[in-house]
């Protein structure tokens, strides 16, 4: 039985008011349809107090008034209609087609806010991805399975090193393993957008992509529904359908300014800058969508892109990000700066999923002590820069002179890469060791003596 | 007690927002009752009531709730069933077994599974040690049953009964339900005592006295154990921004601390982490016990994405397990990660309540919440009178790293033992990454005397000079920033090696590594002895004007930095080895210079 009613009350930005509505649900979808032009918009129920609604509008609420429109309760939650067909698709934030092809029909339909996955039922992620970048396969290794954002800032090459990824990442352990990708675009510009379908184009994957796309001048209430979509329809394929699927989600950053704008119109005691207090639980709903569970072969491995307010690691977005993802790469503006690309800043990047998949059997026996020892070695370069910008780099001792020496080719040859070019895990732990021979061997006790024995670079060695 | 009719004792909901609703016509509900929400009969708590208004915080998804479903009380406060069953199993925030959903819903949590508890079928062994005319008080033992392969279940009176025992079934296999013991209380009431008992959450359980905290928790982690040591019942808060360290040191003492029992919160955090608590655990043997480590452990896990009202519950609902284990006159350690999700669970409930926020909008009485919560920690004598003990250590997440907000600053006020985690050591991968500048701990002085017997009797002494050597190194440090290490005299030059011999031989500690993972303390005792021996050595030669750059042997050095794989855990007679390297180096390079 379909409830329909006339009456809104209130209409304050993206959410309307409406009262004497009787026996409709909790997040329970409704449509508003404008009687004059008959077009519709699709809202949600997200407080319902005695006879009064509120009714969040996905669409934009512009135009929206007293009279002009029947609102109409659908008794239905939000559901998208699940199946194959969504692979090499292109969807708006709240599940419509916008790429001029048919509707989806399915039996199967699953609500997009998914449920959380019993920890009982995940299978710890412990398979390396080799992404072909160095400085990421390396340092901050990607798991299958792994939600690892990267933190980035405005003008920052996030979007090609997203693309390089998607390019050159190996998610299955055979070839006969079905993967795709999942793409959400959340308040992006229509150039982003495009360079993304360009880049999935190329590497030919566009017809195992499904794509969400939620522009920059769309409404924002969409922003809220569009990472939900994209993660409903990975679950599906992942966990029905058995495929490795990536997602990869940009732009963070808008999604949370369109939570703290509705959260706003809700007039809700903010916390911190405004957003909302609830906004790590709400992060967490999508950022645990992704994982491996026991028994089936799929995986949701999660890519999320952020852009830093003010390349700011401490603001709430990429702050709360951080506590809930399994580590983070971040990018350095004074790398991009130098021309480094890409400019991944090692020192606050990490992965919290690596200890488990690298290593004998994985990638190489030397990989931990490797990245151990390069980590330590590059955070001593900072100590030593900081030391030569005050007693200049001549008055530097020998030894930490080769600390300068060390950070600039780590930087030059290590970091930097081309956005086409794709290293086996072998070749850069190789270049690792070439690099740190640079450095005194006393200077390297991160190194096991066997690792040193067997890896270390012996015409290279000095003293 | 006087029965309530049906159609009176029904609530009607009114208000649905997020995990928040109300309810009419709930007068004779009572404040912090439990009910069951809607059709689905969803599990939540009364936490507000206003003349027939009640206000409760539903512990499952609300989505798909209809003003007008039904509110139903069930007579009693959020409570737990304590008996078998809880060690080496995983549960929900109010104590529902996960793998039991799992049997139900196998990859995802449903909403509306109900009030499941402890296994009710499951038979275990027990031993009736009552006789027919004991006299029972509260919290006397009455029978055991051996929960697993390291522990007695002491099955107890509960804390608010005693009386004369009637009767008592014989040994045998009995469930959870069964009735094992007839006792009969001063206004001669029958009441059957069982395995379990139900305790509301919230009410701390009683015990005899407290007493004062004399023994440390031994963790196996050096920087603990020597710099900053916990007391058993005992209070600790870890707090860090994302990624310094916080799982990972909960995770060390979980694994590896001698408390007889592990009772370990994930509240609010991912998923994964209490997977691999449970892949991880069953494989790690106990030191001490020769088993596996799971089998003294409790989990409990509201993931970050698990409804935000059975997060505010899920620490409740530890610290009473905590309590029931203490009770039986075990060491208790209570690990909960984090205490910040809790605190934000309290915010966001009271934001849905529209009380008066207080500090970023975390309400008024967030201070007293967490003063209730750690000092629900203590070394007690139990009502059987035993001796128990609960040790919280709470890791804390600050917005933005930052200590100066409200959970880290309240947290501190409350706890002893504050170990700070510092971003540069993460990001410079100094693990642990417990900065020893801003770390305290405030059991120093009372656990003296034990270090003093049971380690080495200069061993605080020990400690306290080798922190003075970090406090210097500090100061040096700054000086060096700003004219460079070779203008200092030689012997802080001779300072500053030793530091850093204790920051990486010493304080760093890997957790990969099998033999660095859990250090014996004597061995953390005797490594430490060895450097200040190589310090004081390095003094002798400043003495005799030997400069720093030809006391700095590398050869010793690095058998410093390398102790601590290369000295094996049960044969410390490398360190010995060491000693005589040093001397025999050293011996040469003073006679040198003497003559
Ligand atoms: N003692 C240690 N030994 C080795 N590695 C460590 C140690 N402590 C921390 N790490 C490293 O740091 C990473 C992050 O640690 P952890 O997950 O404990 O951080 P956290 O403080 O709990 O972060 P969050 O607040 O986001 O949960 C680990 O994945 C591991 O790589
Ligand atoms: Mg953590």
């Amino acid at each position: 039985m379909k409830k329909e009613y006339l009456k809104i009350d209130k209409v304050v930005g993206p959410l309307i008011q409406v009262s004497d509505v009787d026996s409709v649900f909790y997040g329970e979808v409704v449509n508003i349809v404008e009687i004059a032009t008959g077009n519709i918009k699709k809202g949600k129920v997200i407080k319902i107090e005695e006879q009064h609604v509120v009714i969040q509008v996905f669409q934009n609420t512009s135009g929206l008034a007293a009279g002009n429109s029947i609102i109409n309760f659908t008794g239905e939650s939000f559901n998208l209609p699940m199946s194959l067909d969504l692979l090499g698709r292109i969807f708006n934030g709240i599940g419509q087609p916008i790429d001029n092809g048919s509707e989806i029909f399915s039996a199967i339909e699953a609500n997009i806010n998914g449920r959380p996955i019993n920890p009982m039922s995940r299978e710890y992620p412990r398979n390396f991805i080799q992404t072909g970048i160095s400085s990421i396969d390396t340092l901050a290794t990607l798991i299958r399975g792994q939600k690892l954002p990267i933190f980035s800032g405005n003008g920052l090459p996030h979007n090609e090193l997203a693309a390089q990824i998607v390019r050159q990442a190996q998610l299955g352990d055979d070839v006969d393993e079905p993967f795709g990708v999942v793409f959400a675009a959340i308040g992006v510009k229509h150039d982003d957008e495009k360079f993304f379908r360009k880049s999935f184009g190329e590497s030919n994957v566009m017809d195992r992509v499904v794509m969400f796309v939620n522009y920059a001048d769309d409404p924002i209430a969409e922003r809220i529904t569009t990472p939900r979509c994209a993660l409903t329809a990975a679950e599906y394929l992942a966990f029905e359908k058995n495929m490795h699927i990536l997602v990869v989600m940009t732009d963070i950053t808008s999604y949370c300014e369109a939570l703290r704008e509705i959260s706003s119109a809700r007039e809700e005691v903010p916390s911190r800058k405004g957003y909302p207090g609830y906004m790590y639980s709400d992060l967490a709903a999508l950022y645990e969508r992704a994982g491996m569970l026991k028994n089936q072969k799929g995986s949701i491995t999660f890519l999320p892109i952020l852009t830093m307010p003010n390349d700011d690691i401490t603001h709430p977005i990429p702050d709360l990000t951080g506590y809930i993802t399994e580590g983070q790469l971040v990018l350095g503006r004074d790398l991009f700066q130098r021309s480094i690309y890409p400019p991944v800043s090692v020192l606050p990047s990490l992965s919290r999923l690596m200890k488990d998949g690298i290593g004998e059997g994985f990638t190489r026996e030397d990989h931990a002590e490797v990245a151990n020892q390069l980590f330590a070695s590059y955070s001593k370069v900072q100590e030593v820069r900081d030391l030569s910008q005050i007693i200049g780099e001549d008055d530097l001792s020998q030894t930490d002179k080769k600390y300068m020496a060390f950070g600039r080719a780590f930087e030059a040859e290590f970091l930097n890469q081309g956005a086409d070019e794709s290293r086996t895990i072998v070749d850069s732990l190789d270049l690792g060791w070439k690099l740190l021979a640079m450095l005194p061997l006393t200077e390297l006790d991160r190194l096991s003596p066997e690792n040193i024995e067997k890896y270390f670079p012996k015409e290279s060695q000095v003293e | 007690m006087a029965v309530i009719e049906q159609n009176q004792a029904k609530g009607i909901i009114s208000s649905i927002n997020g995990p928040v609703i109300k309810g009419r016509n709930m007068v004779s509900f009572k404040m912090r009752e439990m009910v069951t929400v809607g059709e689905k009969s969803l599990i939540g708590e009364v936490i507000v009531l206003e003349g027939d208004i009640g206000t409760i915080q539903v512990y499952e998804e609300t989505e798909g709730l209809k003003v007008g479903e039904v509110i139903l009380p069930t007579g009693r406060p959020l409570s737990l069933n304590l008996g078998p069953g809880m060690l080496k199993n995983m549960f929900d925030g109010i104590q529902r077994p996960l793998a039991k959903i799992q049997e139900v819903s196998p990859i995802f949590i449903p909403e509306g599974i109900g009030l499941l508890s402890i296994d009710e079928a499951q038979l275990w062994e027990a031993t009736i040690t009552a006789k027919p005319g004991d006299i029972l008080l509260a919290g006397a033992v009455f029978g055991l049953v051996k929960e697993t392969e390291v522990i007695q279940n002491r099955l107890m009176v509960p804390p608010n009964l005693s009386g004369t025992v009637v009767s008592v079934v014989p040994d045998g296999s009995y469930t959870i339900k069964d009735m094992l013991v007839k006792l009969r209380d001063e206004k001669n009431d029958i009441h059957e005592l069982k395995m379990a008992h139900q305790w509301p959450v919230r009410t701390p359980r009683p015990t005899a006295y407290r007493q004062e905290t004399l023994v440390p928790l031994i963790t196996g982690q050096r920087i603990i154990d020597i710099f900053f040591p916990i007391a058993k019942g005992g209070t600790a808060a870890i707090p860090g921004g994302f990624g310094t360290g916080k799982t990972m040191t909960q995770h060390q003492l979980a694994k590896w601390s001698d408390a007889d029992i592990i009772v370990y919160i994930g509240c609010g955090e991912r998923g994964n982490e209490m997977t691999e608590v449970i892949e991880d655990f069953p494989k790690l043997i106990d030191p001490r016990s020769g088993k596996s480590i799971m089998e003294r452990t409790v989990l409990i896990a509201n993931t970050s994405n698990m409804p935000v009202a059975a997060r505010e519950a899920s620490i409740y609902t530890g610290v009473t397990i905590a309590e029931y284990y203490r009770d039986m006159g075990y060491a208790v350690a209570m690990m909960a990660d984090s205490t910040s999700r809790w605190a934000e669970a309290l915010r966001e409930i009271s934001g849905r309540l529209e009380e008066m926020p207080a500090e970023e909008g975390y309400p008024a009485y967030l201070p007293s919440r967490i003063a209730e919560f750690y000092e629900r920690a203590g070394s007690v004598q139990t009502l059987g009178g035993d001796e128990g003990s609960i040790t919280i250590i709470g890791a804390v997440s600050p917005a933005g790293g930052d200590f100066s907000e409200p959970v880290t600053e309240n947290t501190k006020r409350f706890v002893n033992v504050f170990l700070a985690l510092d971003k540069n050591l993460a990001y410079a991968r100094h693990y642990p990454a417990i900065n020893w500048l801003e770390s305290y701990s405030g059991y120093i002085k009372i656990l003296s005397d034990w270090y003093e017997d049971h380690v080495a009797p200069d061993c605080i002494e020990l400690r306290n000079k080798m922190i003075e050597l970090l406090y210097q190194e500090n100061k040096l440090l700054e000086m060096v920033m700003l004219v460079g290490e070779d203008v200092l005299p030689d012997d802080q030059r001779w300072v500053l090696e030793i530091a850093r011999i204790i920051k990486v031989g010493y304080l760093q500690q890997n957790a990969y590594n099998k033999e660095d993972t859990y250090v014996p303390l004597a061995k953390q005792y005797a490594m430490l002895k060895a450097i200040e021996y190589f310090y004081e050595k390095g003094r002798a030669g400043l003495k005799l004007g030997i400069p720093t750059s030809q006391l700095k042997n590398q050869e010793i050095i690095s058998a410093f930095i390398k102790m601590k794989y290369t000295i094996p855990n049960d044969d410390l007679s490398g360190l010995d080895e060491l000693k005589n390297q040093i001397d025999s180096y050293y011996d040469a390079l003073f006679k040198r210079y003497q003559d």
